[in-house]
């Protein structure tokens, strides 16, 4: 149980590293309270298992701290730390029985046999393994493994935290939203920090009370799964959040008015757009819609994707590609339509970042 | 299953076949022919049945003595070349680099006594361990230690075993290093998350994931040393007296030495059936060891 926070902290696999692209992770502050339900969330290579391997100790950082409720542990080997972590394949031990692979943690901590014994069919039980744990773990289903390994990061009663490397991908779809769903309970049962790593947004938004999107070795925003939809912090947050993810258009801002591509359009805010830097407006696709020609700004229809419940429009503007909704009461639609953005929802990004309007 | 059947592609088969032939069936039956017949010369043959089984298994008779004391010598000498072998090629191979430059080098040093000859590593060593020029027996002497392996039977197979443990362990260790690169790094991680020592990550990671090639390692090195005939005939002749003579130099002597084909041809089937006995029992013994952790279905 514990508060963890990470100061000025940052990774470079290479000695002696200066330039920012050397750094695998780039410098950050960022505090994990205790009892929260994090999602790391981010693209493959952003740095997520490394900034999760800094904070179980399996790498020291280059530089920084990493408190544990103030106390600095950043050069603690894992033994000393407290943490569970369980990884992406099923590590089990094949020799050993079910229930030994679950006692294993226990047992190296020297837990009395009784009190392991207790703790191992608890966990069992919530794994609904209790039938298994005389089964050798050699035998076993991968599915079956990876709830042994999520057991093993479990059992421990006294964790600081337990971080999960995207502990599901070798899992059945039908499993992974059973055992999503138990980890979510345990959570509450548990109340312990869990630190969930993963590059599905379902997995992340599901399974998460704050997300925590990374991108290129940087914490881009951490927040909750609402706030990542409306309120994107950077380009890549609405990009990667959202299916399809946000429209992203160079513009050029003055005041609360934009120009996109020779159109006007209105913002719901004033802007004072800081010189020399990339402007882009951002708006997600439920919140821009089609319209007849003649209405809002022009665009060209590129195809109708009907998804069931809604329609989509891929749409061009100019060389844009942009994604938007179609109301349900439009139809015939042609080869040319109008766009409508509302503008409650239209963001504005100066090189990636959100900008903060005025009224 | 529609699988169409075509037997024309047993045809395929037929080249292997009469490379085995050419190369084991018919000299292996030569021998078994060998076996059961007498000869004086002259490409005479004469009928004796089972007759050089019999005289070979039987301990009372001079052949058979010979036989039951020499397969005894072998079976020691195998057993000590595992016991030292095995644990010391594990260990070795634990302590090899696991990246950078030093592994290459370490795999060129390991590989270098593999490479050399059978006779020239009797030859080293029948110089090496001499008490007069030889720079191992000298030291030993001077140490205040009485070592003449050509006069006293200990100091035979003391040399004859630390000769086999230089030459042969690196194949043990190379192999088990080959098991332990194979396990993947999130084992050891897993390894220190859940608090193991050093002793149980060995136990529980290495020592199982090392198993297979283990098999093999055990397998080799029982048929090697049970074989083994250049090096101790290079260093003592078999001597002294007859302390170091196993079943391969016997063989030697009886079929080279006297002659008798027919002996001899009896002694080198039995010796094959002994070898093959022992490694199927290994064999079995050691892949039956988790036979139970088998049972259930296999893994997805």
């Amino acid at each position: 149980m514990a508060r963890i926070e990470l100061s000025d902290l940052a990774h470079s696999y290479k000695r002696g590293a200066s330039a920012p692209a050397d750094f695998a992770l780039k410098p950050m502050n960022l505090t994990w309270r205790q009892g929260g339900a994090y999602a790391l969330l981010g693209p493959s290579g952003c740095g997520k298992t490394t900034l999760l391997n800094i904070i179980s100790g399996l790498i020291i950082p280059s530089q920084g701290r990493v408190l544990f409720d103030g106390r600095d542990v950043a050069h603690l080997p894992t033994e000393k730390r407290n943490i569970a972590q369980v990884f992406q394949f099923p590590v089990v031990y094949d020799t050993m029985s079910v229930y030994e692979n679950l006692a294993f943690p226990l047992r190296n901590r020297g837990m009395a046999a009784a009190a392991v014994d207790g703790r191992v069919r608890e966990i069992a039980t919530l794994l609904d393994m209790t039938g298994e744990l005389d089964r050798k773990a050699r035998g076993l289903t991968a599915d079956a493994k990876q709830k042994i390994s999520l057991g093993r990061g479990l059992v421990r009663p006294d964790v600081a935290a337990i971080l999960f490397d995207e502990p599901l991908t070798v899992i059945d779809p039908q499993l992974k939203w059973e055992l999503r769903s138990k980890l979510k309970a345990l959570h509450k049962a548990l109340d312990v920090t869990m630190i969930y790593v993963t590059h599905d947004q379902t997995e992340a938004l599901t399974f998460a009370d704050t997300v925590v999107v990374m991108h290129d070795g940087r914490v881009v925003q951490a927040g909750r799964p609402d706030e990542l939809f409306e309120k994107p912090a950077h380009t890549f947050v609405g990009y990667f959040i959202g299916s399809p993810g946000m429209n992203v258009l160079p513009a050029s801002v003055a005041g609360n008015q934009a120009q996109i591509a020779g159109a006007t359009i209105g913002l719901r805010w004033s802007y004072d757009v800081p010189p020399g830097k990339r402007i882009e407006i951002g708006v997600r696709p439920e919140f821009a819609m089609l319209a007849r020609p003649g209405e809002g700004v022009p665009v060209t229809v590129e195809r109708i994707d009907d998804l069931g419940r809604s329609r989509l429009a891929r749409l061009r503007l100019r060389e844009h590609a942009v994604a938007a909704s179609v109301p349900d009461e439009l139809s015939e639609i042609g080869e040319t339509a109008g766009l409508i953005l509302q503008p409650d929802h239209i963001h504005v990004y100066a090189d990636g970042e959100r900008l903060e309007g005025r009224a | 299953m529609d699988k169409p059947q075509n037997n024309r592609a047993w045809f395929l088969v037929l080249p292997v076949l009469a490379i085995v032939a050419f190369s084991a069936v018919i000299p292996l039956m030569t021998v078994v022919n060998y076996s059961v017949q007498d000869t004086f010369g002259n490409n005479q043959f004469f009928w004796n049945g089972t007759g050089w089984f019999r005289e070979l298994l039987d301990p009372t008779t001079d052949l058979g003595g010979r036989v039951r004391d020499s397969l005894w010598r072998n079976l020691l000498f195998s057993a000590i070349i595992l016991t030292i072998q095995v644990p010391l090629g594990i260990a070795v191979a634990l302590a090899m680099p696991r990246e950078g430059w030093k592994v290459a080098a370490t795999l060129v040093v390991m590989a270098m006594p593999l490479l050399v000859p059978w006779n020239v590593v009797g030859t080293i060593w029948q110089v090496f361990a001499r008490g007069d020029i030889g720079l191992l027996g000298y030291t030993v002497n001077r140490l205040g230690i009485d070592y003449n392996y050509v006069a006293d039977p200990l100091a035979a197979w003391v040399t004859i075993i630390v000769m086999d443990v230089w030459h042969w362990t690196s194949l043990v260790a190379l192999l088990c290093y080959a098991g332990l690169k194979s396990i993947p790094d999130a084992y050891y991680q897993a390894a220190r998350i859940d608090g193991a020592s050093r002793w149980a990550v060995f136990r529980f990671i290495q020592l199982p994931k090392m198993r297979r090639v283990l098999i093999i390692a055990v397998l080799l090195r029982f048929m090697d040393s049970f074989m083994i005939y250049t090096e101790p005939f290079v260093v003592t002749g078999g001597g002294p007296g007859n302390s170091t003579t196993f079943l391969s130099i016997e063989l030697v002597k009886l079929a080279l030495g006297q002659f008798d084909l027919g002996k001899a041809a009896a002694m080198s089937i039995v010796y094959n059936l002994i070898i093959l006995a022992v490694c199927w029992v290994f064999y079995t013994v050691m892949t039956n060891l988790d036979v139970e952790r088998r049972r259930p279905p296999a893994d997805a």
